[in-house]
């Protein structure tokens, strides 16, 4: 009987430490970039691959990732609770709504970034690893000690930049600190086609002539995700949505799937563009 | 009226205004962040030069400097002594007593430096501007 049960054990056992899942941090440098509703709408987009996900909100203070995935009246412990040995894993960690394999380990709210121990940090990411595809951990704003700790557990790494000169910027700084341990890829959020046409805001190939990452994809400035954000309902819930689908297309192409980065669609120009146009090609 | 025509229909882009001041506001921060990387390039400016005349160590300046559009390398640095023109040809012919001490030195410091002077050179391209050089006149 004991040797049956060491002969089931053992496959089990070495299967679960020859694949450990991807810790993938989100950072971006600067605030407001939308680094929480990319997690969130990367989370259930890889969850709905049918990947087990489990996403950390690493901004201790400033907890946002729960009301984003429209979790908050569910969370009853945090991470600090579980670094600092009070409850376990299990008990703070709380199930999505809407995806069966997601999860969520939300950030200490009546805390402080610096409250967090890195090498705990390492420990945690490592250990949740074992039992997940996706370590997503939604990195704080800046490049303190918070940013350090949200970084220290993740082999991986996706910054977040709007095409704005500060935004650029500071993922140029982000990218520098990050170091040769990490490759990260850019998500490109928040852009408006039409200016861009116009030449009115900078364009992917502005951005990433600067900064030279492998683009995971662009994702339109959608109003639709002010509309989400308001009933906590990740917009990747809504494949009929561009910015929706836009997110499954990042998941998959993060996963390895062989296909090309999202675009937002280049507006059709009106009839003022095209003369417009005319006069610009007399002057050049 | 061409540019005004341009206005109207949506051609005063901004975005090249932004792509040039991100330009050289990366390159200015890049510059700030590797303090380290320009005291190799100043000592290992001062090794090509000291190769061919004798400077003031001490009293070097290098900086950077937004112009315009471009972000320019000013290198302030005071020559102790210059060597005859032809040099080379003289040296062997005619030492005379009085040039000798220092002409020995900078032969001797740009024989150091060649060791040293090799790595730095791709990392000077990245600033793509410019690089200009005011020596000062001879002091002595």
């Amino acid at each position: 009987m004991q040797q049956v049960e060491s002969i089931q054990a053992e496959p089990a056992a070495s299967a679960a430490t020859a694949k450990l899942g991807r810790a993938i941090v989100i950072t971006s440098g600067k605030g407001g970039v939308g680094k929480t509703t990319t997690t969130a709408n990367l989370g259930t987009a890889l969850a709905r691959r049918g990947a087990r996900v489990v996403m950390i909100d690493a901004d201790i203070g400033l907890r946002n990732l729960d009301i984003v995935l429209g979790l908050e009246s569910r969370v009853k412990h945090h991470l600090l609770d579980v670094l600092e040995d009070r409850v376990t894993i299990d008990d703070a960690l709380v199930g999505d709504k809407h995806s069966e394999n997601l999860f969520l380990l939300a950030a200490a709210q009546s805390r402080e970034k610096d409250d967090v121990e890195t090498p705990k940090m390492q420990a945690l990411v490592a250990s949740l690893r074992e039992r997940f595809d996706y370590v997503l951990i939604d990195c704080p704003a800046g490049i303190e000690l918070g940013f350090k700790n949200a970084v220290a557990g993740a082999q991986e790494a996706i910054v977040v930049c709007t095409p704005e000169v500060s935004a650029v910027r500071d993922v140029d700084r982000v990218v520098g600190l990050l170091g040769n341990r990490f490759r990260p890829q850019l998500v490109i959020n928040r852009l408006r086609p039409h200016l861009v046409k116009k030449g009115k805001m900078l364009s992917v190939e502005d951005v990433n002539a600067i900064l030279r990452l492998p683009l995971l994809g662009v994702l339109a400035d959608e109003p639709e995700i002010i509309v989400t954000t308001n009933r906590g309902e990740p917009l990747a819930l809504r494949t009929e949505n561009a910015t929706g689908a836009a997110y499954h297309a990042i998941a998959a192409r993060l996963a390895g799937d062989d296909v090309p980065p999202p675009m937002p669609p280049v507006p059709k120009p009106t009839l003022l563009e095209r003369i417009g146009s005319l006069v610009g090609r007399k002057r050049s | 009226m061409i540019e005004f025509l341009r206005r109207l229909f949506g051609h005063n882009g901004s975005s090249a205004t932004a792509k040039e001041r991100l330009r050289l506001v990366l390159m200015t921060d890049h510059l700030e962040l590797a303090p380290e990387m320009i005291e190799t390039m100043k000592r290992e400016l001062v090794d090509v030069i000291s190769r061919h005349v004798e400077v003031d160590r001490e009293r070097i300046e290098v900086n950077f400097e937004r112009q315009d559009s471009t972000l320019a390398l000013l290198a302030n640095i005071p020559i102790v002594s210059v060597n005859r023109p032809n040099g080379k040809a003289d040296a062997t012919a005619a030492p005379p007593p009085q040039t000798a001490p220092p002409k020995s030195e900078p032969v001797a410091k740009a024989a150091e430096s060649d060791g040293e002077a090799k790595p730095p050179r791709k990392r000077r391209r990245r600033k793509k501007s410019p690089a200009k050089t005011a020596a000062a006149p001879a002091v002595s």
